[in-house]
């Protein structure tokens, strides 16, 4: 479809950001060499080689976690906790003012729109060192008892499709109750949290507290299973949630999982229409897809199921897919090759299994992974499309007639990280809410997230919470 | 002393509010602490637990979704009940767990004040574990604290009374449903709670009591798919690490036993609430 206006570009200038060449592990608050083969990170949006990264092999992770227990034991968790608080004030501070650099290169190595990463990730990670930097003299009034303890050496190992975003989330809430950290970015996009590691000796943290590891599953591996780890995190697949819980049984280690999702969104048919469709772009193409709590699963009531598709392609048909740091881009890339065969794999079975392809019509740039908002309709509950997380801009519609038929269809799934519902009728909204099995529940509007508001899974969408009072109790033991 | 010949109860499953045998058609013998037989009790099979788990997870949606003043009072009414009894527990606790009368007396008065102290919890988890949360933006937030779903419980081994309610009430006062696994040397004061449970208000399938091996049946509970938790409070050592295991199959919520079945008698505080509850956040704009 030619447009009868077109866009001049706006790109974001990528010269704030100064790339090197190589980047090695930070471990005890320096920069070290890492003595596994390093591996390069790519820009998705143009294939090209962003810069070489060391992986961290099983001595380095031990080194790492020693300097981890150290800090614990000799500066961290003897430390006034207010003066904890005041460094993680500091790192917020810090994440606000290199703001820009963050963004344009978390563009540079996710591949998500500058936008995004401008007006969402960066932000949102400030906001969390701020919020629970708060916590950290006043952890006696979180519920937990009256001198809830830290637990130790966290390692942590977080996704790529919101690279910083998850290092805070991670980071943040450990260091504010007192634990030191040991975090493994993923394989893919390890260059924020490198950047971070920055804002740490900035920050004047003692070495320590925080320790960056890189590499692929190996390292990951060597951080959960370590043995003087006392406490997991984990964000990332259902299999590898999966696998991780089975490595830590019956050992003395803590486990938080933050995994998978497969979300209804549910439009009534007394929606507002025009938000309605709003909302289920935000739900299902914020971040390519690239979102556990994603949308995937539009259920519409029947009788306004053709009026909302016809909104939806045509309001689909105005997105802008294209170069990451352009200001004006809606969709970004993929993040890499493995992702985007994985999302041509799924949808395949969507078309061999009877539902109906739609896309946009436009071209994709020739170099980069790259794949279009693609929208299902003829969706059944027992398609691949519509129980698999496809983990990219891939909607399925499936078409409901009563509440309870809704509430079924949406609850129907292993999964139950999050869900959507759309109503102009308040008691429905809050019926509907209390009967969905979902750990957060948008009501007339999708994909929102906050430091306050605690995040997290029912069934096999993992568990524990990040955010909020309640995630607190992911990083301490209490009496009560 | 009259010289009437006793009537004795034959000790039956719990499951879906009625007492079948075990389909197996197995029994095994269950001695006093001193060796001396006291009765046959149904010796639970693998499919006994998966009826017992469809029957929990048949209950549950009610359960639930039962106002939290209900439970409450569903709940005191079994303390009220098990009061009515408490001369027959306290003869099985003495029997099985070998305590003179007193000692055995004093378990059943904590038991049955546990639940009492459980009652009163459920109309008060959601102002203690909920928030609102002040977010960044125009929208009402809240969270509140659901129940996570069918629990497995592997009751304590040596507690065979107060253990048990130690480990079942939390997870009733949280809308969960559950199916126990009883202390295998000394089950039948949990087939006593189960009468106890079928005459209170409690609905059938809410709670589902099998007396037999937790490690025979363990394994198929913390595999089974609609399992949502596990409580290992009956099990140690390699059986306990097996299980957990599998739960993670199927990314069960898992309650750790400690190394030593600890001393029942003390404040839990919100230890064994907490870990089968799921928080839920809700967003709703603001807005004219």
């Amino acid at each position: 479809m030619t447009s009868l206006f077109e866009y001049a570009p706006a790109l974001e200038s990528r010269s704030i950001v100064d790339l090197r060449p190589s980047y090695g592990l930070f471990v005890d608050g320096e920069f070290t060499e890492g003595t596994g083969t390093p591996f390069t990170t790519l820009n998705p949006a143009t294939e090209e080689v962003l810069s070489e990264v060391a992986t961290a092999s099983d001595a380095d992770v031990d080194r790492a976690v020693r300097a981890a227990r150290r800090a614990f034991v000799k500066t961290w968790g003897p430390m006034r906790p207010a003066d904890r608080g005041k460094y993680l004030f500091r790192i917020a501070r810090l994440l606000q003012e290199r703001a820009r650099e963050f963004a344009v290169l978390e563009t540079l190595d996710n591949g998500k729109p500058i936008r995004e990463s401008r007006d969402v990730d960066v932000p949102l990670a400030a906001a969390h060192f701020f919020y629970h930097a708060g916590w950290a003299d006043k952890l006696e009034h979180a519920g937990l008892g009256p001198a809830p303890r830290p637990l130790g050496v966290a390692g942590q190992v977080i996704p790529w499709n919101f690279p910083l975003m998850m290092l805070a989330w991670k980071i943040a809430p450990a260091l504010a109750t007192g634990n030191t950290v040991v975090l493994k970015p993923a394989e893919t996009t390890p260059l924020t949290a490198l950047l971070f590691a920055e804002v740490c000796q900035q920050a004047d943290l003692p070495p320590g507290v925080v320790n960056i590891v890189t590499g692929a599953g190996e390292t990951g591996r060597a951080v959960i299973s370590h043995p003087d780890v006392d406490k997991v995190a984990f964000t990332g697949s259902t299999e590898v949630g999966r696998s991780i819980a089975r490595t830590v049984a019956g050992t003395h280690k803590r486990l938080t999982l933050e995994l998978g999702g497969k979300a209804a969104n549910i439009v009534f048919d007394d929606a507002p229409v025009d938000q309605a469709v709003e909302g289920i772009v935000r739900g299902i193409f914020f971040n390519q897809g690239h979102v556990c709590c994603a949308g995937s699963r539009l259920l519409v009531q029947e009788s306004v199921h053709d009026e909302v598709v016809a909104a939806l392609q045509r309001r689909i048909g105005t997105l802008r897919v294209g170069d990451p740091l352009d200001k004006n881009t809606d969709l970004g890339a993929i993040n890499s090759a493995e992702q985007l065969a994985r999302i041509r794999e799924l949808t395949a079975f969507g078309e061999t299994e009877g539902a109906t392809c739609w896309q946009p019509e436009g071209d994709l740039p020739a170099r980069g992974y790259w794949f279009k908002p693609t929208v299902f309709t003829g969706v059944s509950s027992a398609h691949r499309i519509a129980r698999d997380e496809v983990f990219g801009p891939v909607l399925s519609v499936l078409t409901f007639r009563t509440p309870d038929e809704a509430v079924a269809k949406a609850n129907n799934s292993t999964y139950g990280l999050s869900a959507g519902v759309w109503s102009e009728k308040g008691s429905r909204i809050l019926s509907i809410t209390s009967k969905l099995r979902a750990g957060v529940v948008w009501a007339n509007t999708f994909n929102e997230f906050d430091p306050t508001s605690p995040f997290g899974g029912y069934k096999q969408s993992g568990y524990g919470r990040e955010g909020g009072r309640q995630g607190l109790a992911a990083y301490l033991r209490g009496d009560a | 002393m009259s010289d009437r010949l006793t009537v004795r109860k034959t000790y039956k499953l719990y499951v879906n509010g009625a007492f079948p045998r075990s389909e197996s058609g197995r029994t095994y013998e269950v001695t006093d602490a001193r060796g001396h037989f006291l009765a046959n009790a149904a010796w639970a099979s693998r499919k006994d637990a998966r009826d017992a788990v469809v029957a929990a997870r048949g209950a549950f949606a009610k359960w639930s979704a039962a106002t939290a003043y209900n439970r409450g009072q569903v709940l005191y009414r079994v303390a009220e009940v098990m009061e009515g009894r408490a001369a027959q527990f306290a003869e099985e606790v003495a029997a099985g767990e070998g305590l003179s009368s007193s000692k055995a007396r004093a378990e059943v008065d904590a038991a049955i004040d546990r639940w009492v102290w459980y009652a009163g919890w459920t109309d008060k988890l959601a102002a203690v574990l909920g928030s609102t949360n002040p977010v960044a933006g125009p929208y009402f937030g809240f969270s509140m604290p659901e129940p996570t779903g069918v629990v497995a419980v592997l009751a304590p081994q040596r507690s065979s009374l107060l253990g048990l309610v130690s480990v079942l009430a939390p997870v009733l006062a949280g809308g969960n449903t559950a199916v126990v696994v009883s202390s295998k040397g000394r089950p039948l004061p949990a087939i006593t709670l189960g009468e106890v449970l079928a005459t209170s208000d409690v609905p059938g399938g809410v709670v589902n009591l099998l007396t037999g091996d937790a490690a025979e049946i363990g394994p198929w509970l913390a595999e089974h798919a609609d399992v949502d938790a596990v409580d290992l409070a009956g099990t140690a050592g390699p059986l306990a690490m097996e299980l957990e295991r599998s739960a993670a199959g199927t990314v069960k919520r898992v309650l750790r036993a400690p190394a030593e079945e600890p001393d029942w008698s003390g404040d839990p505080g919100l230890s064994r609430l907490r870990p089968f509850l799921e928080t839920k956040s809700v967003w709703h704009p603001i807005g004219l």
